[in-house]
């Protein structure tokens, strides 16, 4: 904490009329075992110290690992130097001090019952969770591995408007990834528990089944004729898909109008089965912190309710740019301008069990996979390769891969006919099960 | 160059005898190789927006990663602090994965003479900063006046030098001195009260900043921006199913490195997880393609003297008329396949495993003209720019997707159509190359490489391709 205060006290010494400081400290732990037996040990850690400066209205911003004092020096000089070649930006500034702040109350972000493992027992979790995986099917005979792994950290901000605050973070998780052979058929696939506290994390027998289980059923995997057809992403799928609705509401495309959804604030964008909440004040959960990377504390946001959106999501120099209040949504590395991030970004659970939303479609596609970076947030075109299962008469018939699947995000919200039951946190972006009612469908 | 001169030497004092004492430190728990990786690298950043330089960053990064191969494992750590005490415990870390006593000998370091393929008198990051601010200045300008109906005008400019010094128990010392730059215009056009549409040009290389007044100016990048946004405003929705597609040259090699580069890395064959496996000397590709990766090209942004393993980069070839003739290999696959390091190991930083990657893939040119091979296409899809592409290496689908395409009727050029994905197998599309052209053109020099959480500088190119038969992901 020191260190960062002392920062934004240089930085104001030598000329910045306001200054704001990151530091952030991490260690890394990282086990991989392939084929019954370790073959990667990875332990380190590393600092990094940030800094952003205005001049007026002019920022500049440097970074350095050393943390030395000459390396601070250098960091604080580099800066101001930039900040002297960069051009008056109207709307550069730090957020109001009456907006700083931090979440008092306990964020379970970090236990330390992760280090009471020791690297014998990460490797054994490891070890198990591919054996899990070797031994669910006579087709999975390869594997390319299973990683136990362990992080640490903790994050340091202050500025010159009189914030300083600090946190730590823990996390673990364990993966497997097996590869399964059927004739001329190899697929791999799989799955993965990640928890801040090691006794949240699944077990090594239940992470290698599931990763097994995907892998198996890709077997054998054909391509379909190009048709019109209703599409079920499962929760994994489910969630890029939401990943794209927080590029379209972040508050950078919005002032840029790079958004399909600028503009579109109190009208309806999606049918009624969407409700899409930003939360960063969950407990434990990986999108959870006391404040933003500008010192302003996070909280819950609404941002789409019953089809309506209802909020954007913005950092203080968005938020000014459109007229608008910080939702505490700035995110950064160490250091430059802060951009949009999000807290825990989900769409909210609905009545039906996935299996009922299954059994509910004649034929259609049931997507675990897509690869590719078709999504255009400005238009709103969404064309991305995809792998999962063809739906006959409500019961999976066969696996389909090498097509595409395509329609328009605005489409695509408009037609969710329904939300699965089945929300689950693996990470900060999470969705339940979700049927579009019609997509293209690209193969033959 | 001898160590006392080298970068590290003269700046941190470095010597044979500290490099010798880590590495004996590591191996001190037994292990078959070790070896040190220091680097040292200052990055820029100068960016333009709404004709305002919002952004300008300045990084210092610097650390060792130390490295122990005991059979097939691997034990790393790494240090962002170079005292000798810290170099010493990373040390003992990476020498955790050992056990037993060490089979190396070690005598002195033989000096590794890589290539001197950028040349870069004055590295961009010592330049004066106002001339870099320029650049993007001139870039903004020139979108903003190259037609009405632009509205956003986001330039960036980034350059990084990035001192390496390598040191091999095998005796091994190399160092290098590796200049990056680029400059990419992201623009927003238009019509009225239309859809705005998005263009995007960069470019660059491991090139001093003549390079964007001789070879690439910001007014080229800016222009051409536009020109992909503005085509796009007139664009229909793009086709879906198999069909005919001919890719331009240039950038629309990034074909190549998903279809078929991804899965020569050795590292997924020793494994025998890739498509590719076990099928040296089998036909994957139509007798007319050739495909190289090469790190030997000057100024290149994918291009090495040496790779991150202290090996001199070369010229590989992967398939030689159709036939698969090579993987890309590292130190650790060169020696468990018992076979040679083709100066392919790679790695982010300080920070990061080695792993075998690619350079600069491309695809050797042909003999078709260009314009005969549109001609001779009835209908299909002609794919001038592509954004990213992936590939899941185990069945071999891939995917990429074009940012700038067009209809081909009557084999005539004719409407531009909306983004759309392609999607197809990697040991199965090139078999449906029809044709070659003879214009061979390597991209502009923007690509990055991502694998395993691991981002790396790439190159890649090809010449003006005809594929009978590929799934386009439209809607129409």
């Amino acid at each position: 904490m020191n260190l960062a205060i002392h920062s934004v006290k240089l930085a104001l010494e030598r000329g910045a009329s306001d200054a704001e400081c990151t530091i952030a400290e991490g260690e890394e732990f990282s086990a991989h075992v392939r084929m019954r037996e370790l073959e990667q040990l990875k332990d380190a850690g590393s600092r990094r110290a940030g800094l952003r400066v205005l001049i007026g209205k002019r920022v500049g911003s440097a970074h350095t690992s050393d943390l030395s004092s000459a390396g601070i020096q250098q960091m604080v000089e580099s800066a101001l130097a930039l900040a002297a070649i960069s051009t008056e930006d109207p709307f550069a500034d730090l957020p109001d001090p009456s907006e700083l702040g931090a979440l008092a109350s306990d964020l379970q972000l970090y236990s330390d019952d992760i280090l009471k493992f020791d690297t014998a027992a990460r490797i054994q979790a490891a070890i198990e969770a591919e054996e899990a995986a070797l031994a669910w099917d006579p087709r999975i005979t390869n594997s390319e591995g299973a990683s136990f792994s362990a992080h640490t950290g903790s994050r340091v901000f202050a500025n010159s408007r009189g914030f300083a605050g600090g946190y730590r973070t823990s996390s673990c998780s364990l993966s497997a990834t097996p590869v399964a052979r059927q004739g001329d058929s190899m697929e791999r696939d799989f799955w993965y528990s990640l928890a801040r506290r090691h006794s949240n994390l699944d077990s090594p027998a239940s992470v290698g089944q599931r990763a097994a289980e995907r892998t198996v059923r890709r077997l054998g995997a054909r391509k379909v004729p190009t048709q019109k057809a209703p599409v079920i992403f499962d929760p994994v799928t489910a969630r890029s898909l939401i990943g794209n609705i927080f590029e379209a509401v972040e508050g950078d495309a919005v002032y840029r109008k790079a958004s399909f959804l600028e503009g579109k604030l109190g009208e309806r964008v999606a049918s009624e089965n969407v409700t899409v909440i930003d939360d960063g004040t969950l407990p434990g959960l990986f999108g959870t912190s006391p404040f933003d990377d500008e010192g302003v504390p996070s909280r819950r946001t609404v941002v789409i309710d019953r089809g309506v959106l209802r909020s954007y999501l913005l950092n203080s120099y968005t938020a000014r740019k459109l007229s608008m209040r910080t939702t505490g949504n700035a995110a950064r590395g160490v250091t430059g301008n802060a951009g949009v991030g999000h807290g825990n970004f989900f769409l909210e659970k609905g009545q039906r069990p996935p299996e009922e939303i299954i059994r509910g479609i004649r034929r259609g596609l049931y997507v675990t996979e897509l690869i590719g970076h078709g999504v255009n947030i400005v238009t709103g075109d969404y064309s991305r390769g995809a792998a999962g299962l063809w739906i006959e008469n409500g019961e999976f018939a066969y696996p389909v891969s090498e097509i595409t699947i395509a329609a328009t995000l605005q489409e695509m919200l408009m037609d969710v006919e329904a939300a699965g039951s089945d929300l689950e946190f693996r990470g900060s972006v999470a969705s339940p099960t979700l049927l579009i009612r019609e997509m293209t469908v690209s193969g033959q | 160059m001898p160590l006392s001169d080298s970068f590290f030497g003269q700046k941190f004092g470095l010597t044979e005898h500290d490099l010798q004492s880590y590495l004996s430190e590591a191996l001190a728990a037994g292990g078959d190789y070790a070896d040190l990786y220091f680097e040292y690298l200052v990055t820029s950043q100068l960016s333009i927006d709404e004709a305002i330089v919002k952004s300008a960053i300045q990084g210092v990064s610097l650390g060792v990663g130390v490295r122990v191969i005991a059979g097939e494992r691997t034990g790393y750590a790494y240090s962002d602090d170079l005292s000798p005490e810290k170099i010493r415990k990373a040390a003992r870390v990476a020498a955790c994965i050992a056990n037993g006593p060490s089979k190396v000998d070690k005598t002195g370091f033989e000096v590794v003479r890589g290539r001197d393929l950028y040349p870069v008198v004055t590295s961009p990051n010592e330049t004066s900063l106002a001339e870099r601010v320029e650049l993007v200045k001139r870039a903004d300008l020139a979108a903003r006046a190259a037609d009405h109906r632009v509205f956003q005008v986001q330039a960036s400019y980034i350059d990084s030098l990035r001192h390496v010094l390598v040191a091999t128990s095998e005796g091994v010392l190399s160092t290098d001195r590796q200049p990056l730059t680029r400059l990419g215009v992201a623009v927003l056009a238009r019509e009225g009260d239309g859809v705005a549409q998005r263009g995007y040009s960069g470019g660059g290389g491991r090139v001093g900043l003549e390079f964007f007044e001789t070879e690439k100016t910001p007014e080229h990048f800016a222009i051409e921006a536009v020109r992909q946004a503005i085509v796009q405003l007139d664009a229909v929705p793009a086709p879906a199913g198999e069909m005919t597609v001919v890719l331009g040259p240039g950038w629309p090699g990034v074909l190549l490195h998903e279809a078929v580069g991804h899965g020569l890395e050795a590292d997924f064959n020793r494994k025998k997880v890739s498509a590719f496996s076990d099928r040296i000397g089998q036909q994957v590709a139509s007798p007319l393609c050739t495909v190289v990766d090469d790190g030997t090209i000057r100024s290149r942004r994918g291009s090495l003297n040496v790779d991150d393993e202290g090996a001199p980069t070369q010229e590989n070839v992967l398939i030689e008329k159709g036939v698969l003739r090579g993987y890309l290999y590292d130190k650790l696959s060169s020696r468990l396949l018992r076979s040679r390091t083709t100066g392919s190991g790679r790695r982010e930083s300080y920070q990061h495993i080695p792993m075998p990657r690619m350079t600069n893939t491309f695809m050797l040119a042909g003999d078709s003209d260009p314009e005969e091979i549109i001609r001779s296409t009835p209908r299909g899809l002609y794919c001038a720019n592509f954004g990213g592409g992936q590939v899941d290496i185990t069945s071999g689908n891939f995917v990429f997707s074009a940012s700038e395409s067009y209809l081909i009727e009557d084999g005539h050029i004719t409407r531009p159509v909306r983004g759309a994905m392609l999607t197809g197998n990697g040991p199965e599309a090139l078999k449906y190359v029809s044709m070659v052209g003879h214009d061979l053109k390597l991209d502009e020099g923007i690509g990055i490489c991502g694998k395993e959480g691991q981002s790396v500088p790439v190159g890649v190119g090809i010449p003006t391709v005809k594929i009978d038969r590929m799934t386009v992901g439209g809607t129409a």
